[in-house]
């Protein structure tokens, strides 16, 4: 009885944070994928130190030169070492699904909020904005901003996280919706708080689990249209190294050099399971049902 | 039901205005003047002049916009600068290709998602339901232009089976049509098998804890009866529906799966186009795009009501 009561104690005490990564951790899939994402982030910011060769340099001598011990993942059409372009083209993959998600979440989050909390004509204005948005198949309408603003990595992320918005206005004025009328709420809104206090600090914080959820799954979506895009020729530029460019190079010299196309495309469909191995455990964490 | 219907097209009028503003929009996207922009490496004044005239840059905003829709309405969606023909022709020609790719892939997701689905509820929770969640990961993380590359390799060079690009349409030579388009189908109807996939086994493990089937086994009827008579055809009533809307989603993976395998589709023409600053064909692909998948979506809401009877009233 004591130990139970102590037991009780001890999870009232614990922050909803706190229990979310108590749940998330049991998850085996889930910490794979934290592993392999922290082991692709530490790659990206010491990619400097880890890579064995400039990513840029090329060497007429060692032109698609196979796998060896000089080049372990070997070299492509110019002689450059591909384990050091892949190292150095998690950055690019990295920034595209951060960035991209975050201008998602920084536009989507307070439309939605809007959008829920406001109602009446600004609701119905937002949903048919959000409606027609969403009928733009995601990589097209991608495709369509990025040519319109010029390719470059920093436009292909505006692109992404422009056309990924929709979503978050949509998730955010549904969870709102659910939420404004619990009591709570409605507390809040009976000691004269002001409807902007009541969004921030009573709405936000009980909508955040949906939104984390939702932003882990956008960015292993965000990093495919990122090495989409690049595989297109509308992200990051050459000579600088990203996985989707990379596996444009290599479908030319796919009778020649096979493994010009394994390594890259291997690096982006790991990334991408992990953040989606991670959103799936966090959907199960942070599903209320689980409690 | 006809007020159902009368309800969703009345909704759909405000929608395909604000995409029509949308893609009116990208074209304000273009740095400096948009008609030295259109013109690519032409800088004849005469030229500029034209473009001007003919998307009447030198018009205020709300009017061009008024003269675009004016001209999408009555099937104009301009001409292509490169092609010098209309845009609408081009679509014309194009969607038949994506269109085989399209249904193709939807036919292969259908048979290996419905079917891995079906089996892995019904074996929950043992290693064989394990392993087809593990495929539906990998079918949902793989990239489908990495998974074209690597299928072009072993089927294409390395085995010597298929041919690594090109296309035959199916009046041509039919089986020629279906060497050409087969790798590129599954590549394109791979992630959308993984999500019928998981769509059908929780579906399916709805309808199997619920009371009409527990109803069929207490009768003593055979379990192949039970599930594939009772909890399957009930399952799959969603499933349906989201065959319907993922068609939309299928024409954006095309883009990727026509590149890879140098198929001249839609997706292919949006791209060529690009490159080519073509971008009276970016506006009138993304358009038609888009209202296809509007169509599918209305198609799609229809089809389930037709199917639930419970909504029919």
């Amino acid at each position: 009885m004591a130990v139970s009561e102590a037991l009780a104690h001890e999870l009232a005490e614990e922050s909803p944070g706190a229990r979310a990564w108590r749940r998330l951790v049991k998850r085996k899939g889930a910490v794979v994928g934290l592993i392999i994402i922290a082991a692709f982030l530490a790659m990206a910011v010491l990619a400097p130190v880890l890579a064995p060769y400039d990513p840029i340099q090329q060497s007429w001598s060692t032109i698609r030169k196979p796998p060896s011990q000089l080049h372990w993942f070997g070299t492509d059409e110019s002689g450059r070492d591909l384990l050091s372009r892949v190292i150095f083209g998690a950055r690019a993959s990295l920034l595209a699904g951060v960035v991209s998600i975050s201008i998602a979440l920084g536009l989507g989050v307070p439309v939605g909020l809007l959008a829920g909390y406001g109602g009446a004509w600004i609701d119905a204005l937002i949903s048919r904005i959000t409606d027609a948005m969403l009928a733009c198949p995601f990589l097209i309408l991608a495709i369509a901003l990025a040519a319109f603003l010029g390719p470059s990595l920093q436009n292909a992320m505006i692109a992404i996280g422009v056309t990924a918005t929709p979503i978050f206005v949509r998730l955010t004025r549904g969870q709102v919706l659910a939420v404004k009328v619990e009591d709570y709420v409605e507390a809040a809104r009976a000691v004269g708080n002001p409807p902007v206090r009541i969004a921030l600090k009573h709405i936000l914080p009980n909508i955040l689990p949906a939104l984390i959820v939702q932003a882990t799954i956008s960015v292993a979506t965000a990093i495919i249209a990122e090495a989409s895009l690049s595989f297109l020729g509308l992200g990051q530029q050459p000579p600088a190294p990203s996985w989707g460019s990379m596996l444009n190079t290599a479908q030319r010299f796919l009778t020649n050099a096979p493994w010009m196309a394994i390594w890259p495309g291997l690096a982006i469909f790991l990334i991408v399971l992990s953040f989606n191995m991670v959103g799936d455990g966090l959907r199960d964490a942070l599903d209320p049902k689980e409690r | 039901m006809l007020l159902f219907l009368g309800k969703r097209l009345l909704q759909l009028l405000p929608t395909l205005f604000f995409v029509s503003l949308i893609i009116f929009s990208l074209q304000q996207l273009l740095p400096g003047d948009p008609a030295l922009a259109m013109a690519g490496e032409e800088r004849d004044p005469a030229v500029l002049e034209q473009i001007r005239r003919q998307y009447r840059l030198d018009q205020p905003l709300p009017v061009q916009y008024v003269y675009w829709v004016g001209g999408v309405l009555s099937g104009n969606l301009g001409e292509s600068m490169r092609l010098k023909e209309p845009v609408l022709t081009l679509i014309a020609q194009k969607f038949p290709v994506t269109l085989q790719l399209a249904l193709m892939a939807i036919l292969i997701s259908l048979v290996i998602g419905v079917s891995a689905g079906v089996i892995s509820a019904v074996k929950k929770n043992t290693p064989i339901d394990y392993a087809v969640n593990l495929v539906a990961l990998w079918g949902i993380s793989t990239p489908n232009f990495w998974l074209g590359i690597m299928l072009i390799f072993l089927f294409a060079v390395y085995l010597g089976w298929l041919p690594a690009s090109g296309y035959v349409g199916p009046l041509e030579d039919f089986w020629l049509s279906l060497k050409t388009t087969i790798l590129p189908a599954f590549v394109l109807g791979n992630s959308f098998a993984a999500v019928l996939m998981r769509h059908t086994r929780s579906a399916m493990l709805q309808a199997m804890s619920s009371d009409y089937v527990r109803t069929a086994r207490a009768k003593g009827l055979a379990e192949r009866k039970v599930v594939l008579k009772h909890a399957m055809r009930n399952a799959l009533t969603p499933v349906v529906t989201l065959g319907a809307l993922e068609l939309g989603t299928l024409l954006s993976g095309a883009v990727l799966t026509e590149q890879v395998f140098s198929i001249p589709g839609f997706g292919k023409l949006i791209v060529d186009s690009v490159f080519n600053r073509d971008y009276a064909v970016v506006q009138g692909v993304t358009l038609v795009t888009a209202t296809t998948y509007i169509l599918l979506n209305l198609l799609a809401d229809i089809a389930y009501v037709l199917i639930n009877p419970r909504l029919r009233s």
